[in-house]
């Protein structure tokens, strides 16, 4: 019975095995390129990256008052 | 934003059976052919049921590892710090505290955002669900689960409900009143039914579907409304702790990590895995898309972070110090992805930057474990829960 079972197991690993050999793949270097691309062409956008000045940031310090949004 | 390049489709006559369908790129001794979905599958499957012995089957077992192995090592031509050498460095960052969100009775385990920025929603160890103005800092909603440790919860994109779960092997959905004479906890509603517990939860692009993972070493996607379970998903050998859903309208892929060191993409419509990594030494903690969807982060209990690339399929890039040591229990890209912020088990966040793999910046703040760390949807500040039972924002 135990060897049936690891049969089955064996079989669906096999299956996926191949599904995954059959994968069409890029080369690194394109890849890579395209993922710097994206980051180049969003960093301006990135508030985490660009820093937000005091006044436009809606977690700065409250400093008595009421807060405007 | 690109969708999985492997599952986008072109229309035209199957290599193998000449019928009209939707294709894709099979790879036979060499050649390149275009199968429909069915070939593609008997050929998975081809001579699977007959002669085979538990010898033959090991033996195709260990020779596809060894020529996946190949294949992806053939492509292997540059990484990606030399790709990004040309790359301006970063300047300094100074990233604080802007708001300590206090309220919860022990750890702090789980924690999303809303679509509207602003809100936040947080499941601690102590069964409490709290829903958070993190502006002002003011809980406005909070609700006791029956169970401990509510390891999962997620914000509806609608930002008209909540889902969470934990030790109660189930994901419930409540919906978010602000009527005083509802009680939230009589709407509740179960939707997710797993042998173990709930680890991970995520609504889809609407709200309603939800995916969740599981301790069973499953993930499931449910339909909110009737409670069925739409597609199920077996491959991980155990426990599974996260899961993100691809950043495409069209949403059909998303990524899980488990105890069992892998991290699997799976198709939502077929439930089969299309691609698994397994680079990590240790649990994967986390795991994150990168912006674009071409590629994923994960962070593990081998104090490392990794950066695998969906179309080169391998890992491209490992964020790690020697000095760092203790497992990285979350993570999350920047709006453009050129910042990674994670979450560590020694108490701090550190930021990298995706593209250098250097780290840029280390955050100090927390009392214990960061245990859960989202980037907000416009990209102005991330949060941080933690095991000091507070969660903090920072921008």
């Amino acid at each position: 019975m135990d060897e049936n079972v690891e049969k089955e197991r064996l079989r669906k690993e096999v299956a996926q095995l191949r599904r995954e050999a059959a994968l069409e793949r890029m080369k690194v270097s394109q890849c890579c390129a395209d993922l710097r691309d994206y980051v180049l062409q969003n960093a301006a956008n990135d508030p985490l990256v660009q820093g937000i000045p005091d006044d436009k940031n809606p977690y700065k310090e409250i400093k008595g008052g009421c807060v405007m949004f | 934003m690109c969708d999985q390049t492997f599952l986008v489709n072109v229309f035209g006559s199957c290599d193998k059976c000449f019928k009209q369908r939707a294709l894709r790129p099979v790879f036979k001794k060499s050649q390149q052919l275009s199968y429909c979905s069915v070939c593609a599958e008997i050929m998975a499957t081809d001579g699977l049921h007959e002669n085979e012995t538990l010898a033959t089957l090991k033996s195709e077992a260990e020779s596809l590892k060894g020529k996946l192995e190949e294949e992806r090592a053939k492509l292997h031509d540059v990484e990606l710090h030399q790709v990004a050498e040309r790359v301006e460095a970063l300047g300094q960052f100074v990233m604080k505290t802007r708001r300590t969100l206090k309220g919860h009775g022990n750890k702090v385990l789980c924690m999303d955002w809303c679509k509207d920025k602003r809100r936040i929603v947080s499941s601690s160890q102590d069964g409490k669900v709290i829903v958070w103005d993190s502006f002002t800092t003011n809980k406005e909603h909070a609700v006791t689960m029956p169970c401990t440790w509510v390891m999962a919860c997620a914000y509806a994109p609608s930002g008209c409900a909540i889902a969470c779960g934990g030790l109660d092997n189930k994901c419930s959905v409540y919906p978010l009143t602000f009527d005083k004479n509802e009680s939230m906890a009589a709407k509740k509603k179960s939707v997710a039914m797993h042998t173990n517990y709930l680890s991970a939860c995520s609504f889809t692009n609407s709200d309603m579907q939800i995916l969740t993972a599981s301790g069973d070493g499953t993930c499931a996607l449910w339909d909110v409304e009737s409670g069925q379970l739409l597609q199920s998903f077996h491959g991980h050998g155990a426990d599974v702790l996260c899961l993100d859903l691809a950043p495409s309208e069209t949403g059909n892929t998303f990524v899980s990590g488990g105890c069992d060191k892998k991290s699997m993409v799976w198709d939502m419509r077929s439930g089969q895995c299309v691609q698994a990594f397994e680079t990590h030494e240790s649990d994967v903690n986390s795991v994150r898309y990168y912006p674009s969807g071409d590629a994923f982060a994960s962070g593990s209990d081998d104090a490392t972070c990794r950066l695998y690339d969906l179309r080169a399929d391998r890992e491209v890039a490992i964020y790690s110090k020697e000095s760092i040591i203790f497992g990285a229990s979350s993570v999350d890209f920047s709006l453009s992805g050129r910042l990674l912020f994670a979450g560590y088990n020694d108490y701090t966040i550190n930021v990298w930057d995706v593209l250098k793999g250097a780290r840029v910046s280390i955050l100090f703040g927390h009392e214990n474990r960061v245990s859960t760390l989202r980037v907000s949807p416009d990209g102005t500040a991330f949060c941080s829960g933690s095991w000091d039972h507070t969660l903090r924002v920072w921008a």
